[in-house]
């Protein structure tokens, strides 16, 4: 048979997105917040890097004081997270690091002498997103490219107005929620239910009720969120193989964002 | 067997049917005709450099690449440099399309005269190019396109010392524009067969800092050596570059894979399943 | 009475050679409060004297950051100046994004003047009333810089805009020696408020009316404002 050339198209297709593996995770406390990933790059069966970070600190300027504490973020932080394809990750940090800035240079109020009344005696306002606004915003960013999306879960962590610890989840279309915790990525199949029974308390009774009382919800203190964040990382480093390397713990509370360095296992 | 030139090499009418000449006349957006004209994009890569490989040490970078440009599996041109020197402290390593590649290069040339221009005279002193404004603007440039679904078929390393920091620099970046740093990256075949050698040297900063240029050096050796046993894409001659803090890029487009030793190949017959 | 016929659009020249819409920008300048600028070896420093329309009313801003280490004061048109504010964080941002680095000072004052100049030649529109002292740091060192709105940027050791600046430019004339070689930050400032008391008719400074900003090879771009700049009264 002769071949007939020009009356089928033939498609060729480029395939834009690679899955960088890697897992998210992010608990608010009471008055305190986490945002966990663990270091490791990869694609198919390779290791990329050991150390890329998935989480980034957008923060307000840190005082000399802050920085002699090394915190790495004022208490006004917004803690980043992304994971997925890293390269749409790195974009949307950036896009989002690009409307942060816009938006808070334009509102850098300060208290005039003689007009204080106006701000109610308050302290000078700094310049800062509330979590609610950076969290609107990026639903924006990601429903913008709603027919090319954004490939990845987003998580941001730190305080509401009223200084509790809040965490928001994203899909990749920018549907978003405020819960108490939440995994994304690679591992969230295995954490996630973890998490729901220790944080949530699903499936927790109280003895002796014959499982018709739920335990009461309670915030968990840091320490016990610090421990469920480790060994949910060990864990998901034994059965996942995008996982491992090392893992960044940011914590921010009052005082401001605190950074912990752990090692996972590297194979 | 027909005369005329013209038709020379073509595939003949009686076995392949009439030849569809709008297929080769189909206007492009590059002849201008934007609103008929269908765009071109690259879906796959045509002449292809192999795996790039680079290392961090103490006092800087060590890189290599084969001269070997491939058409499919013909060795197509055997004197392609795929490490560029940009700017005083830079070298960026390209492997994957060789057109892409040219097209890039001629993007950093506009990059180095715009940067010289804008920065006037202190584009070669206090003001000059560090490899991160390069890396920078490169994976930019790969993730924009990417998005525009019409990619540059390459992965790049760009290595160098930041001659403000003096700290080394080696970071990746591929058609996808994902990207990363590493103490030792490789791009393609390099990443499954020289990673491996490499990580031993150095499986984090702090060992790269304890590596010293001659022990880097001889790890991109070994790693080409390897490259050559296995990737069938690869030539003996190849590029290295060292990029050192002190005595600046030291960059040699002619070095041959030495040592090496095919003894194990002297009883295998045929695909090697073979008997005598 | 007198008309002038060669102000209608700033494409046409006088037959004298001059562009008086242009030259009117200039006067909208003079028009403005009082900003002083002078630079050391290590910082740059901007002083200005905030105007507050009545008493009921705020101070007009004087001093706006347009990115970690670079900032203006202003005389003349706020609104104008807010316009060049965007465009300046617009080009730091895009240098940032593109090259990952601090714009250079330099690039960044030809573009202003290049955007500045586009006016005097576009038959829509007027150049901008207001004149600008930038100050910022990048890779080369720390800069002061004059913006007109001719299109002229000049970099300067001090400068001063506004009403009655000259008496202001005298001072900074008579003392460059003491201040170019200044090694520190608070000495410079105090030249700089010195510099703008010679501009003083009726006013005084106080804490409602004084701006201050510095930036230095090791210091962000930072205003000082209200109860802060009362040990520089």
């Amino acid at each position: 048979m002769v071949a007939q050339y020009g009356k089928e198209p033939i498609q060729h297709q480029f395939n834009p997105y690679s899955d960088n593996g890697g897992t998210l995770l992010g608990i608010a406390g009471e008055d305190f917040a986490i945002l966990a990933s663990d270091t490791r790059q990869s694609v198919d069966y390779s290791i990329n890097t050991r150390l890329s970070h998935k989480i980034k600190v957008i923060t307000p300027d840190l005082s000399s004081e802050d920085k002699k504490n090394k915190l790495v973020g004022t208490n006004k932080s917004i803690l980043f997270g992304t994971n997925g394809f890293s390269a749409d990750g790195d974009a949307l940090t950036e896009d989002f690091e690009e409307n942060y800035k816009f938006y808070t240079s334009n509102q850098n109020k300060k208290i005039e002498p003689g007009f204080e009344f106006l701000n109610n005696g308050n302290e000078d306002k700094e310049s800062s997103m509330t979590m609610q606004s950076a969290a609107r915003n990026v639903q924006h960013i990601l429903y913008g490219k709603r027919f090319f999306p954004y490939y990845v879960h987003t998580i941001l962590a730190g305080l509401d107005e009223e200084g509790k610890g809040c965490v928001y989840s994203f899909d990749p279309v920018g549907s978003y929620e405020r819960e108490q915790c939440r995994v994304g990525g690679a591992g969230a199949s295995l954490i996630m239910p973890f998490l729901d029974n220790q944080v949530n308390f699903k499936n927790q009774y109280i003895p002796g009720t014959n499982s018709t009382e739920r335990k009461k919800l309670e915030y968990l203190t840091l320490e016990e969120c610090l421990k469920l964040v480790k060994d949910a990382f060990t864990s998901v480093t034994e059965r996942h193989i995008t996982v491992g390397d090392g893992l960044e713990i940011f914590i921010i509370n009052k005082e401001g964002v605190r950074l912990e360095y752990h090692a996972l296992k590297k194979d | 067997m027909n005369h005329d030139p013209y038709s020379w090499g073509r595939p003949t009418d009686s076995m392949y049917g009439q030849y569809n000449s709008q297929i080769a006349n189909a206007p492009t957006s590059l002849e201008g005709n934007m609103a008929s004209g269908a765009n071109q994009h690259t879906t796959s890569p045509i002449v292809t450099g192999t795996s790039v490989v680079a290392i961090k040490y103490n006092n800087g970078v060590v890189m290599a690449a084969d001269n070997l440009a491939s058409y499919g599996s013909l060795l197509r041109f055997q004197g392609i440099e795929r490490l560029h020197k940009v700017g005083k402290t830079t070298m960026v390593g390209i492997s994957g399309d060789v057109s892409d590649m040219q097209y890039l290069l001629e993007i950093l040339d506009e990059l180095t005269i715009e940067h010289n221009y804008d920065n006037d005279e202190y584009s070669d002193n206090v003001d000059e190019l560090q490899p991160d404004y390069i890396f920078t603007y490169l994976a930019n440039l790969m993730y924009h396109r990417r998005t525009k679904m019409n990619p540059l078929w390459n992965a790049l390393i760009v290595s160098g010392v930041n001659s403000k920091t003096g700290e080394p620099f080696l970071q990746y970046v591929n058609l996808l524009g994902v990207k990363y740093s590493s103490p030792s990256i490789a791009t393609g075949f390099g990443a499954h067969l020289a990673i491996p050698l490499l990580r031993k040297l150095a499986d984090s900063e702090e060992e790269a800092q304890k590596l010293t240029k001659e022990q880097a050096i001889q790890g991109i050796k070994d790693s080409m050596r390897v490259l050559f046993y296995r990737d069938t894409r690869s030539s003996k001659n190849y590029s290295l570059a060292v990029i050192d803090k002190d005595s600046g890029i030291t960059y040699d487009n002619d070095v041959n894979v030495e040592d090496m030793s095919w003894k194990f190949a002297k009883d295998i017959r045929g695909y090697g399943t073979q008997k005598v | 009475m007198f008309r002038n016929n060669y102000d209608g659009d700033t494409v046409t020249f006088s037959p004298t050679g001059r562009l008086f819409q242009v030259e009117y920008a200039m006067e909208a300048i003079k028009q403005g409060s009082i900003t002083v600028g002078l630079r050391s070896k290590k910082h740059v420093v901007l002083v200005g004297l905030k105007r507050n329309d009545d008493k009921l009313s705020s101070y007009q801003k004087k001093i706006i950051k347009c990115g970690t280490n670079l900032g203006f004061s202003l005389s003349g048109l706020a609104p104008d100046a807010r316009i060049l504010a965007n465009f300046i964080k617009q080009q730091v941002s895009y240098n940032e994004l593109v090259y990952g680095r601090d714009i250079n000072i330099q690039k960044l004052s030809e573009l202003l003047a290049q955007k500045a100049q586009k006016t005097t030649q576009t038959y829509s529109g007027r150049p901008y009333g207001v004149g600008l002292l930038i100050a910022g740091k990048d890779n080369t060192g720390v800069h002061l810089y004059e913006f007109q709105p001719t299109g002229n940027v000049i970099e300067l050791y001090g400068s001063a805009l506004g009403a009655r600046s000259q008496g202001g430019k005298t001072y900074l004339e008579n003392n460059l020696e003491s201040y170019l070689e200044e090694e520190s930050l608070e000495e410079l400032i105090k030249h700089g408020v010195s510099a703008l008391k010679q501009t003083l008719k009726d006013e005084t400074l106080t804490v409602s009316n004084l701006s201050i900003a510095y930036v230095g090879e090791d210091q962000d771009f930072t205003i000082v404002d209200g109860y802060d700049v009362e040990k520089y009264l």
